[in-house]
């Protein structure tokens, strides 16, 4: 360890001018002419034409500027009324540290912007064009996305710095052709971009005009144990992608993959769902003879398209069996206990169950009574539903209704004339006890009488000035008469759209609505034109 | 062929029978002798429609009849470009409407005209609850959403409907009238693009917009003074308060029967909904255009500009500490004092 000691008499001069030689910085003593009277090592080293300094230093106290290379900084400090001293910084080091600092801080931004983006997207095709229009705009001239085989085809997108991506297809054979892609896309680590010959790439990856291609980097795109695809990278520039380089366009090529993979399993989840809940959303409204039909439907939970009310319309179906009654026009609507997937599940059963007993008895009575012993689960007695069941026969130029509810709100006709009627038909809920009582109704629909079958959920809705009224039976019965001569579509728009302002965003149980309507007499009764 | 002044009066007459077979076969007639079907839809129909929502305003036709005006050209158009729309060749687009919104025409026009030139296009309709928007993007994965909003009321939610499509990477291309005649509140609201017809939207889409994705932003600065946000936290107390002291300064308002008393909520409703509108994008002119609007309506149905100028005030007495607001109302007290003429088809409120 060294100890400072307090010192009388100075060091004899050659260990003076060792002390300036063994400092890093160049240091120079000057006359007030600026005359050079001393240098260091480090000054001679830096400054070998020390007469240049005295043009440098003429009028200032500070400098900065490059010399033989070397950015250099120089101070002037007096010493005494006739002397001083001139510092000067070897800058070197510190530019190029400050340098790196910059680089690292661009990628650190520029993957901080992948990942923001990259993540945005559950959609796979959405994604890799991410990928390539980032790795355009930063890494490279041109970026590739090739991605995995299927049908010995392979599908390839590419974007070329500041021009549109474009899509394409090559033969799966032509993959071995590009350097290092059959590797990349096997999952193997990348090979080094020096190895990889970019004459070599087939010049139909990239779009006509691009040039002479300088240098190819072929990256895997990691996935869920198989590789996402692989990103190919080119420039114009000659000589080979840096270390660096290199390891950015994996760190990137990391990202992209596990976004690409995440929207892959999200699409065939999705695929999965939307096989199992096509029965489960409401049907298609099939055509029939001499009605008009309209539906509505708004679940409550509104990412997920599907709840517990559900309706359902079967058209008039002859007998399968020779000599037995034909199955008669049926509308159903009704509404499941609980909400979302489960009570989705429910439904999907109860019109399944409606479906075939429907063929056997058209009578909505002993119907009900037939669903009711079917549904009933000894273990689970909180699932119940409640619906309203409607046979439709023809009667002159109307139809005949018979309509039965197993605890259901009845539903509301609206006449030709604009009168509002329910339906007196009374029932108990579905599902829960062996008997119930039921008591069945028979209505006669007019030309340009509707019938209309909803939820609880219509007129349970909350809203309406101070938030938290209920719609109300009155209100929907008054709404209902000013539908007056409207089609059954833009009677149910209206009321969704009447229920829905009262709601006015917050939230509610299912709603559900089905219009049957018998045209008006006014219509054009032939059309030539459909029969083309 | 008939000549065209003939023809829209025709189409007008049919539509506003409800009749829907003869208007889709004067459509379709028309189509097969040569007419252009983007024509027949931008030319044809949507005037149509325009005088149809002219007439009920001006309390010519039921609020009934326009409906099944509308309901009748909807089939026509599914008629028309089911027969005329070529093979999609192009990109996918969404359309929908925003969230609370219910001028599904518009968008619908739009959409069709994106089809019958090779997009393929996924209409969602009106009403479309944001998380039901997004979900279907991860879906499809389409290259544009076309959000269309038609009344200013609405323009918070759709704001927040054009963030999330945004946040998943998707651009957003607005229209309709809620977003300004000029699309100036688009612009605040950071959509990346507006167009003001559906023959703009398209000439857009056709010339390969790509816009770059916008990081996340914020224009509103003014809302940092939260009158926004306290009207629409207490907008049902405020609105409950008005009609309370309407009541007790108006005595026949107190026999009022549900549908008349519920006609007047809504009124209040609406005076209270687009000062809040107003204050979201800071534009005084949505409220103004709105009370002009208002005034013309309820002159053709004789009621006096006076029951406006009432509520006004009394809104006025209640947002004493919102200067912002309190600014509006006077601005809107000015424009109905100075009797301007219902020259604006700007809002549209149902």
């Amino acid at each position: 360890m060294t100890v400072l000691r307090n010192v009388s008499t100075p060091p004899p001069t050659h260990l003076l001018h060792a002390v300036l030689d063994a400092t890093a910085e160049a240091v120079l003593l000057c006359d007030e002419h600026g005359a050079v009277l001393l240098a260091n090592a480090a000054a001679r080293r830096l400054l070998p034409d020390l007469q240049a300094m005295n043009e440098i230093t003429d009028e200032t106290d500070v400098f900065e500027l490059e010399l033989h290379g070397r950015p250099l900084r120089g101070r002037r400090q007096p010493v005494d009324e006739t002397h001083s001293v001139w510092t000067v910084h070897d800058c070197t080091d510190e530019m190029a540290r400050a340098a790196a600092v910059a680089q690292e801080k661009e990628r650190t931004a520029f993957l901080a912007e992948a990942s923001r983006r990259l993540s945005a997207s559950l959609h796979r095709g959405r994604c890799v064009r991410t990928t390539v229009e980032l790795a355009a705009a930063h890494l490279a001239d041109a970026a590739v996305v090739v991605l995995p085989p299927a049908r010995r085809r392979t599908e390839w997108v590419r974007a070329v710095t500041g021009s549109r991506f474009e899509t394409g297809t090559m033969r799966e054979r032509d993959v071995d052709s590009v350097p290092g892609l059959s590797e990349a896309l096997a999952g193997f680590p990348p090979v080094p971009s020096r190895w990889l010959d970019q004459t070599q790439m087939p010049a139909s990856l990239l779009p006509d005009g691009f040039g002479e291609i300088g240098a190819i980097l072929v990256t895997p795109l990691p996935g869920n144990g198989v590789p996402a695809g692989a990103l190919i990278l080119a420039r114009r520039a000659p000589g080979t992608f840096s270390e660096e380089e290199e390891l950015q366009a994996r760190i990137f090529a990391a990202r992209a993959g596990g976004a690409i993979s995440a929207a892959v399993l999200y699409q065939e989840q999705v695929e999965t769902t939307a096989i199992l809940q096509a029965d489960l959303l409401p049907p298609e409204l099939p055509r029939i003879e001499g009605l008009e039909l309209a539906g509505a439907y708004r679940p409550a939970q509104d990412a997920a398209r599907i709840g517990g009310d559900f309706y359902d319309a079967y058209p008039r179906t002859p007998s399968a069996a020779p000599g037995g009654d034909d199955a008669e026009t049926m509308i159903v609507l009704g509404d499941v206990v609980g909400k979302g997937p489960k009570a989705a599940v429910m439904a999907g059963k109860v019109r399944q169950t409606l479906r075939a007993l429907r063929l056997l008895e058209s009578r909505p009575e002993p119907l009900l009574r037939v669903l009711n012993q079917a549904l009933i689960d000894p273990r689970d007695r909180s699932r119940f539903v409640t619906l309203v069941l409607a046979s439709l026969v023809r009667s002159g130029d109307g139809w005949r209704v018979t309509c039965a509810t197993g605890g259901h709100p009845p539903p509301l006709i609206l006449r030709a004339a604009g009168r509002v009627e329910p339906i007196a038909a009374k029932g108990t809920l579905i599902g829960v006890t062996g008997p119930i009582t039921i008591e069945t109704a028979v209505v006669e629909l007019a030309p340009g009488d509707l019938l209309l079958f909803y939820s609880d959920g219509l007129f349970e809705a909350r809203g309406g000035v101070g938030g938290r009224e209920a719609y109300g039976e009155d209100r929907l019965a008054d709404t209902l008469a000013t539908c007056r001569n409207m089609p059954a579509t833009a009677v149910v728009e209206r009321l969704e759209q009447l229920v829905s302002d009262w709601i006015n965003g917050a939230g509610h149980d299912d709603i559900a609505m089905l219009a049957v309507r018998v045209p008006p007499r006014h219509h054009h009764p032939v059309n030539l034109r459909r029969t083309r | 062929m008939t000549s065209t002044i003939t023809v829209d009066a025709q189409y007008l007459e049919l539509v506003g029978n409800g009749d829907e077979w003869g208007a889709t076969d004067l459509v379709l007639t028309l189509w097969e002798n040569g007419a252009d079907p983007e024509q027949l839809l931008l030319g044809l129909i949507a005037p149509a429609q325009a005088r149809v929502g002219e007439l009920w305003a001006a309390n010519e036709w039921s609020v009934a009849r326009e409906h099944a005006a509308t309901a009748t050209s909807e089939r026509a158009i599914a008629a028309l470009v089911a027969r005329a729309a070529p093979r999609p060749t192009l990109g996918r687009i969404t359309v929908a409407c925003t969230d609370g919104e219910w001028h599904a025409l518009p968008p619908r026009l739009v959409g069709e005209v994106l089809r019958l030139r090779g997009w393929r296009v996924d209409f969602l309709g009106a009403n479309v609850p944001g998380p039901h928007l997004v979900t279907h993007l991860h879906q499809t994965g389409p290259d544009v959403v076309a959000l269309s909003c038609a009344l200013p009321t609405r323009l918070p939610r759709a704001h927040a409907t054009l963030t999330a499509c945004q946040a998943v990477g998707v651009p957003v291309l607005t229209g309709g009238r809620g977003f300004g005649a000029d699309g100036r509140h688009a612009r605040l609201l950071g959509a990346d693009g507006w167009a003001a017809t559906a023959t703009e939207a398209a000439d857009i889409l056709d010339a390969g917009w790509n816009p770059t994705p916008r990081a996340p932003h914020d224009d509103l600065a003014h809302l940092a003074d939260e009158e926004y946000t306290q009207l629409a936290r207490q907008r049902h107390q405020i609105i409950i308060g008005l009609l309370d002291r309407l009541r007790a300064g108006y005595p026949p308002m107190r026999d009022y029967d549900q549908r008349q008393a519920d006609a007047t909520a809504e009124d209040v409703t609406h005076i209270v909904d687009f000062l809040a509108a107003a204050l979201y994008v800071n534009d005084a002119a949505v409220f103004t255009e709105f009370l002009t609007w208002t005034a013309g309506v309820l002159a053709a149905r004789n009621v006096p500009p006076a029951a406006l100028t009432v509520c006004l005030d009394l809104l006025a007495a209640d947002l004493r500490d919102f200067p912002r607001a309190g600014d509006l109302l006077k601005l809107g007290l000015a424009e109905l004092a100075a009797g301007n003429p219902a020259g604006h088809d700007t809002m549209r409120p149902q």
